[in-house]
């Protein structure tokens, strides 16, 4: 376990370091000039020279990188600006505040977006997933199959719309969306999401019941299934201590990679319900080619996906005792 | 042995495939040592039996001489012409002579495709154009195999298990090979139609002159179709003779084991030989010293295990029958019933 | 249909299973009937497609209730299993009658101990203590040869070898006493020097529990190791009934015929080809009409009428022998003549 731990860590941020890299170049073989955008309108060449010394990007790109990157791990100074402490992802060209600071403000809303939504799709989903499949064929079935096909062909900015105008602006039975954080009133944090979380689940639902109706179907018709009948055990201990266990591996496997998805931030959900998330500001750094920025949340994403990817691996070795870790 | 020019001669043929492992670098740590040096002949228009267990290295050894596998070691020359190691391009007027014919009728053949187009594939591959056209030449072939020539167009899944392993014989004959290695080819049959696959086979070996490596988990099948048996055990070649011989006079404990424990549909009147060995074949990875057969054999000493026995002719054995045991069976040691009941002894 | 007057432990009387599929009805077992004895063997002979496996899932009654109709009747030990409830039968299974399967490696649960797997069964029908459960496993794992069973018990089914895993489901089949044990080819998928070793185990675990068996395979060199009686079927009908050495010796159905016939042999001569049935087994969504045998027989010309092609011969069972054929037991002897000639015994 440990080796397997030490060797998928450094493989980890080898990946890392390579996103970051190509990210990096990427930025600067788009025409696009950060100083011309932070200049304003009246920009003298001097004044352009200035403000690309005060960005930083007046060294060659991969000089540039290795300060960036040195930043992380040293901290980096920027003159009159002031000094950035140790893990330093520098500051956002627009709007001068730090990079890791502005991603840790909104981390809670995206984290607590996401985990909800998670909650809700995995218990809705699976749940739906496992009737379907017991009830093979019956009408359960049919319906959650209907029903998943429907969910998955729908678009959050169009159930979003809808779900805002009938159940918060007619009827009023849910709030609006907003953030209030857990620890401040747990009610109000919930209930500020609740929509989110529920038009976010929709669309990832229809997934999870189509993908544990097939597992369990196929695990269902497994022979060690029938030998656990043959045993006399009944028909609910084998679904789940037998059939559902065997299930299980895919769906957490898809389960991990989802939700690092989410956490890198779910930007149409966000915009939807004008919620300050990492999905905004990675939006609105694109969009106002803000470096740092684009870098912080580009690691962010990436990261959770590689934090996960090896999680994931972990928990398939503790479901099924035939995958060695190594 | 004697045969001066064989079709295929093959000499320490081995095949290890490596195990990776190692922290915090992945390096090679070992080697499934699936086959350990074997020599054997095949004559042209003879049938070579390949015997032994699961994990004995059969089928690799299958896979080696048609070069699907690349040999770690060893030798194999293919009428005279070393092809151990050849590339693409000198394997290609070779691999046309040589053919496979594979255990599962079902997965061994394209689903969407027709049975005509099975069967012409390896023509139109290696640009062969019979007189007549291809077409006709698949019929011919429908024939040989005891298929309906106007199926011609009909795909795989109209056909049940013993023709579509037919189907795969004719596939192999498309070409009109030297030499096909047949890999298990009956054991996913039914009982009533294996003995028609098998009758089908012995058919094209006579007719045809074409030699076999028939690969094998049923000795009862082995005898059947092939002239000569090699019987493996973890890898290597334990006893190789002409089948009378290995059936008659096995001098290898383990082929002897091998054959007691075959069950035959006879109630005899009195019990024939059992011997029954203990335990499991050991890992491949981390075989016994010496004789690899030592760990289950009832007759080992240490001499076993320090001293890996030699393929030889054993005292007592005829020209042709070699066996790899310090401490070879004996004739007085087969019970009489089995050679008093064979017919040919008796005749 | 024996003739002793003692009510037999097993008997199924005019079995039918029907599944309907979307292409139609597949007729896998249809009117079969038979009794065992306890502490017997019987061999059920067939290919593939021969109804013989249905037959068994359906005395444990694990087939899937929407897709199947049954008629017939099942009793164990003087007990109707097919109107049981699945709570009656889910008391009988693993404890009165229990099953192993083919391939050991799929039917063992890959995520869970093979001490657990055996322990489970023995706690569900005894409700014992987990302890007690676990040494009973290590003690059942011991009588089925596994070596160092206080070691091996808490291994997965994929760290044991081939033979060992069928040996541990051997150990999970008998761990409560069952009276019943049906052994669907527990050694098909096995090599010949571990199906012996297997078969003797089987042979000797019968002796000391008195076991009932029902043996399933295909293989008739199998049944002349193992069975007692033997019981022939074709098409989900049974074709022919005997004790082993009458089945063997002197088969009355020109289908047992065959197979003794097309199985190649270790003694006998090499030079000659065998002798196959031809054709292939019947489609049991559409099959033949009359004896489902007719169409590969060699020999329905000798039966006047085109009987065989017309009606289904009748099974008469006198004292546990019998064939379903309409040729006469003189004619048989005719025709069967050669069988003796060539067969080495």
């Amino acid at each position: 376990m440990l080796r397997f731990l030490v060797r998928r860590i450094l493989g980890a941020l080898v990946i890392l370091l390579v996103i970051s890299a190509v990210t990096f170049w990427l930025f600067y073989a788009i025409p696009r000039d950060p100083a011309m955008m932070s200049c304003g309108k009246n920009c003298t060449p001097d004044m352009l020279k200035q403000v690309r010394h005060n960005l930083g990007i007046d060294h060659p790109v991969p000089v540039q990188y290795w300060y960036w990157l040195k930043g992380i791990f040293v901290g980096r100074s920027y003159g009159d600006f002031g000094d950035c402490a140790a893990p330093c992802l520098g500051y956002s060209f627009a709007n001068r505040q730090p990079v890791l600071g502005t991603i840790l403000d909104r981390l809670p809303l995206t984290l607590s977006l996401a985990f909800g939504s998670a909650v809700v799709f995995i218990i809705f989903g699976v749940g739906a997933g496992m009737i379907a499949a017991v009830k093979q064929g019956k009408w359960q079935d049919k319906l959650a199959s209907s029903g998943s096909l429907i969910a998955s062909s729908l678009q959050i900015y169009f159930v979003g719309y809808i779900a805002m105008y009938f159940l918060v602006a007619k009827l009023g039975i849910l709030d609006n969306p907003s953030y209030t954080p857990l620890t401040d009133n747990p009610a109000e944090w919930a209930s500020g999401l609740l929509l989110p979380w529920l038009v976010l689940a929709l669309i990832w639902t229809a997934n999870y019941t189509r993908m544990s109706r097939s597992q369990l179907v196929e695990t269902l018709s497994e022979d060690y299934v029938r030998t656990a009948r043959a045993k006399g055990l009944s028909r609910r201990t084998v679904f789940f201590r037998f059939a559902w266990r065997g299930a299980m591996g895919p769906i957490v496997t898809i389960f991990g990679i989802d939700l690092a998805t989410l956490i890198g931030g779910a930007i149409i959900t966000e915009s939807v319900f004008s919620l300050q998330g990492v999905g905004r500001l990675a939006l609105d750094a694109v969009n106002k080619s803000d470096l740092p920025m684009v870098l912080g949340v580009t690691l962010l994403s990436a990261g959770a996906i590689v934090v996960f990817n090896i999680v994931v691996d972990a928990v398939y070795a503790l479901i099924d005792p035939r995958i060695r870790l190594a | 042995m004697s045969n001066t020019n064989p079709l295929l001669d093959v000499s320490g043929l081995t095949k290890h495939f490596p195990i990776k492992g190692g922290f915090p670098i992945r390096r090679t740590v070992g080697a499934v040592q699936a086959v350990d040096g074997l020599d054997f002949q095949v004559s042209e228009g003879e049938s070579l039996g390949l015997v032994g267990e699961s994990g004995c290295g059969k089928s690799t050894t299958g896979r080696l001489i048609t070069r699907l596998m690349e040999p770690t070691a060893g030798r194999i020359s293919y009428r005279g012409q070393d092809i151990t190691h050849a590339g693409r391009r000198e394997l290609a007027p070779i691999r046309s002579e040589i053919q496979m014919i594979f255990q599962d009728p079902y997965a061994s053949l394209n689903p969407r495709q027709t049975v005509g187009k099975i069967i012409s594939g390896p023509m139109e591959i290696n640009d062969i154009n019979p007189e007549g056209g291809r077409e006709k030449r698949v019929r011919e072939l429908l024939e040989i195999v005891g298929l309906n020539p106007e199926h011609y167009n009909r795909f795989p899944h109209e056909f049940s298990g013993g023709q579509r392993q037919r189907i795969g014989v004719a596939r192999a004959l498309a070409l009109e090979p030297k030499l096909i290695v047949a890999d298990e080819p009956v054991s996913a049959l039914d009982v009533s139609i294996q003995a028609q696959v098998v009758n089908l086979l012995q058919k094209v070996q006579r007719e045809l002159g074409i030699a076999f490596v028939f690969i094998a988990h049923d000795l009862a099948v082995v005898r059947h179709f092939s002239q000569r048996v090699a019987v493996m055990y973890l890898g290597k070649i334990v006893e190789i003779a002409d089948r009378e011989d290995l059936y008659d006079n096995p001098r290898h404990p383990y082929t002897r084991a091998l054959l007691s424990a075959v069950p035959e549909a006879t109630v005899d009147e009195e019990p024939r030989e059992r011997i029954r060995l203990v335990g499991d074949v050991p890992s491949p990875i981390n075989p016994p010293s010496g004789c690899r057969f030592r760990t289950r054999c009832w007759k080992a000493t240490d001499k076993c295990a320090s001293e890996a026995p030699p393929l030889v002719q054993a005292e007592g054995n005829k020209p042709g029958h070699l066996t790899a045991c310090h401490y070879p069976e004996t004739q007085e040691t087969i019970p009489a019933p089995r050679l008093a009941k064979d017919p040919e002894a008796a005749a | 249909m024996t003739s002793t007057d003692q009510q037999p432990f097993l008997s199924i009387k005019d079995l039918k299973v029907h599944f309907s599929t979307e292409d139609g009805v597949v007729k896998a077992v249809d009117g079969l009937s038979f009794d065992l004895a306890k502490g017997q063997t019987l061999g059920i002979v067939g290919e593939s497609g021969s109804g013989k496996s249905v037959t068994n899932l359906t005395i444990l009654g694990l087939h899937d209730p929407a897709r199947t109709s049954i008629e017939g009747e099942i009793l164990l030990d003087g007990q109707e299993l097919l109107t049981a409830s699945e709570r009656e039968l889910e008391r009988l299974r693993g404890n009165k009658m229990s099953m192993i399967f083919q391939d050991a490696l799929a039917s063992l649960s890959p995520y869970h101990t093979i001490g657990t797997q055996i322990a489970e069964t023995y706690r569900k029908h005894t409700g014992c203590s987990k302890t007690e459960a676990r040494k009973r496993a290590i003690e059942m794992l011991r009588r089925v040869g596994i070596p160092q069973p206080d070691m091996r018990v808490d291994d997965y089914p994929h760290q044991f070898s081939g033979g060992m895993r069928q040996r541990a489901m051997i150990a999970m089949a008998l761990v409560c006493d069952p009276e019943l044990l049906i052994a669907d080819e527990p050694t098909t998928a096995l090599d010949v020097t571990v199906q012996a070793q297997i078969m003797d185990l089987l042979k000797d675990l019968q002796q000391e529990f008195g076991t009932a068996i029902i043996f399933i395979t295909h293989d008739l060199g199998v049944i002349a190791d193992i069975a007692d009686d033997v019981l022939v079927m074709y098409g989900g009908r049974c074709v022919e009934r005997g004790t082993k050495e009458e089945v063997l010796r002197d088969p009355q159905h020109p289908y047992t015929l065959g197979l003794l016939n097309s199985m190649p042999s270790l003694y006998g001569p090499v030079d000659v080809p065998l002798t196959p049935i031809p054709g292939a087994p019947p489609s049991l969504l559409n099959p033949p009409t009359g004896c489902r045998f007719h169409p590969r027989c060699a020999f329905t010309e000798k039966v006047s009428g085109g009987k065989c092609s017309s009606e289904s011969p009748l099974l008469e069972i006198v004292d546990g022998r019998g064939s379903a054929c309409h040729l006469t037991a003189e004619q048989k002897q005719e025709l069967f003549a050669d069988f003796a000639a060539t067969r080495h015994n």
